[in-house]
């Protein structure tokens, strides 16, 4: 049977280098399917360029919106929403929906006597499946301050197994996003390992610390790499310690490097725009272990 | 002294990419504020990954656990009418009319209560369900740090940001430290915020990320400014794009190792260093002019 692994990359705190990893390890593939997860801040597109072939509407979720014909403007509905985004305004005590406080929950609407609430679907976000080099890439865009980003990622996700499936790849590659909740565990429910990228500051340990414990949660195999180790060589000695102790092997400390800003600039990966720098060595080296590719 | 609540200057310092220094400029502003004898709170909603307490620390003098209802659904009662199913918008209900089945999947509960309304049968009743800690810290007279700390995978950190700016009551200046990202914890910070300021990196992958930044909060009508933080380490295409939008490029933090060990050391830079200390009480009065414009 085809079988298909799953190596996500998510770190907790932002900005660690998930992304610039992701890349370096994806250019190092044959033959791949990248799901960027990062729905909120995608950034690995500007890298791998995806020519896409697809894309759908996502609805995230519904607002309600009051017809001020019908309303009676008795306020039943005020008193059930929980979320408090139900007011009453001006002088005439109108009432009106707080668009940013509306979960879409859908219960005014039921209860409302008159029928004068009705639910509009947010259909602004999007999610796309498009060619890259060396495989596909399925990624998507969140409309602003749209919610279920988690479900928006857990689409990317099935979106990801269905074209590695069709298109015979062994690996898929997930850009996750930075944080512990709904994205990042949609991020990495049912991947086969995770690459937790950290840094090594006093943030990025306490990040490491509650990302992994979310990942062991779902008894996923848990790796650390240290991005810009040399910045503080002590943190990282810390962070080693911790990691050590709690059988977590840190499989990788990649130096602070400006090629790596200077590859971004340029939007390309590190192993691509500095391909025999020792940090393109060091990810070489990452991408053989995490991938099981003795030959390379 | 009592503050009329319309002088309260609130601020959200926020990106959508993450670590472009966000916690580094509201931890820096907040200590420049205290500086000036400032009745000033730090809140940070940055609930699923909080960072703030690990720069400033002070005694705790208020803690409040964080809860939604989560329904409890008596199988005795129901009658396996599924309407509770029906009514439920977020799944949570799962309802085996034949097997006489019912329950709820506990992590998908948005705590809307559509499902009490709906059940004619008095089979369903709430309990409470932990999101989270919110705690205040006395930092110095007149100086607090509040913090948004959710349980690690709680599903969303709204409840939790909200009920840490509602015990943010009064300063004369709020700094909210915003959870990266644009969405309904982005918002839930923002909302409340006069001013919001943006920190962004001059990368492709700041740029493009502030760019989702400034689109979201030009929908919202937030007026906002822009800090660009390790300056010199990308390129220039961040400053044209500011200049062509007419956004205010508040403050540039140049990229130095320096600043990076002294943050990596938990250490506020404007403790350690005079001329930051003016940059970051620069940056409070641009911030303090755009916010009463």
């Amino acid at each position: 049977m085809h079988k298909v692994k799953e190596i996500a990359i998510l770190s907790g705190k932002g900005g660690t280098g998930k992304t610039s990893l992701a890349a370096a390890l994806i250019t190092l593939s044959q033959h791949v399917v990248v799901a960027d997860c990062d729905v909120d801040a995608a950034n690995l597109h500007l890298v791998l360029e995806p020519d896409n072939y697809h894309q759908e509407p996502f609805v995230t979720g519904h607002k309600a919106v009051i017809n001020h014909e019908s309303c009676i403007e008795c306020g039943l509905c005020m008193d059930y929403c929980r979320f408090h985004a139900i007011e009453r305004r001006n002088t005439e005590g109108k009432v009106f929906i707080v668009e940013t406080s509306c979960d879409g929950c859908w219960l005014c609407s039921r209860i409302c006597p008159e029928k004068a609430i009705k639910m509009v679907p947010s259909d602004r976000s999007r999610w796309f499946v498009g060619n890259i080099k060396n495989g596909k890439m399925v990624h998507a865009r969140l409309a602003p301050g749209e919610e279920n980003s988690g479900k928006l990622v857990s689409v990317v996700r099935e979106q990801a197994r269905k074209t590695a499936e069709s298109s015979g790849a062994k690996t898929i590659i997930i850009d996750g996003p930075p944080g512990t909740g709904c994205a990042a565990i949609a991020s990495l429910a049912g991947a086969n390992c995770v690459v937790v990228v950290t840094e090594p500051t006093g943030s990025g340990l306490h990040d490491l610390k509650r990302i992994l414990e979310l990942a062991g949660r779902f008894q996923i195999k848990r790796y650390v790499v240290i991005n810009k180790a040399d910045l503080n060589q002590d943190m990282t000695d810390q962070i080693s310690l911790w990691c050590n102790k709690e059988n977590i092997p840190v499989i990788g400390k990649l130096p602070f490097d400006p090629r790596m800003v200077h590859a971004m600039v340029q939007c390309q990966s590190i192993t691509a725009w500095a391909p025999d720098s020792e940090t393109s060595s060091i990810i070489k080296g990452l991408h053989r272990y995490l991938t099981g590719d003795k030959t390379e | 002294m009592t503050i009329n609540p319309a002088y309260i200057m609130k601020i959200a310092i926020a990106s959508g990419k993450g670590g472009t220094g966000k916690t580094f400029v509201s931890t820096n502003l907040f200590a420049v504020a205290q500086k000036e004898n400032k009745k000033v709170i730090l809140t940070d909603c940055d609930a699923e990954e909080p960072n703030v307490t690990e720069f400033i620390n002070g005694q705790i003098i208020e803690e409040k656990v964080v809860t939604q209802q989560l329904a409890v659904i008596d199988p005795e009662k129901c009658v396996y009418c599924e309407k509770c199913r029906e009514w439920c918008n977020y799944n949570a209900i799962i309802c085996l009319p034949e097997n006489r089945q019912i329950f709820l999947i506990e992590d998908l509960c948005h705590d809307c209560g559509a499902c009490l309304a709906a059940c004619k049968y008095g089979a369903i009743s709430e309990k409470e369900k932990k999101l989270g800690i919110v705690t205040k810290r006395l930092v110095s007279k007149d100086a607090f740090v509040v913090e948004a700390r959710a349980d690690v995978g709680v599903y969303s950190s709204v409840p939790v940001i909200n009920k840490a700016i509602a015990l943010s009551s009064d300063p004369e200046l709020l700094i909210m430290d915003a959870p990266p990202g644009i969405s309904c914890s982005f918002i839930t910070t923002v909302v409340p915020a006069c001013f919001v300021v943006l920190v962004t990196e001059p990368t492709p992958f700041g740029l493009n990320d502030l760019k989702l930044s400034v689109e979201t909060l030009e929908q919202m009508n937030k007026p906002f400014g822009v800090v660009v933080n390790r300056a010199g380490l990308g390129d220039d295409r961040v400053y044209s794009w500011l200049e062509e939008k007419k956004i205010p490029l508040l403050m540039k933090i140049p990229f130095d190792r320096n600043i990076a060990r002294i943050y990596s050391q938990n250490l506020l830079l404007v403790n350690q260093d005079k001329d930051y200390k003016e940059a970051f009480r620069t940056l409070l009065r641009k911030i303090e002019r755009l916010c009463t414009k």
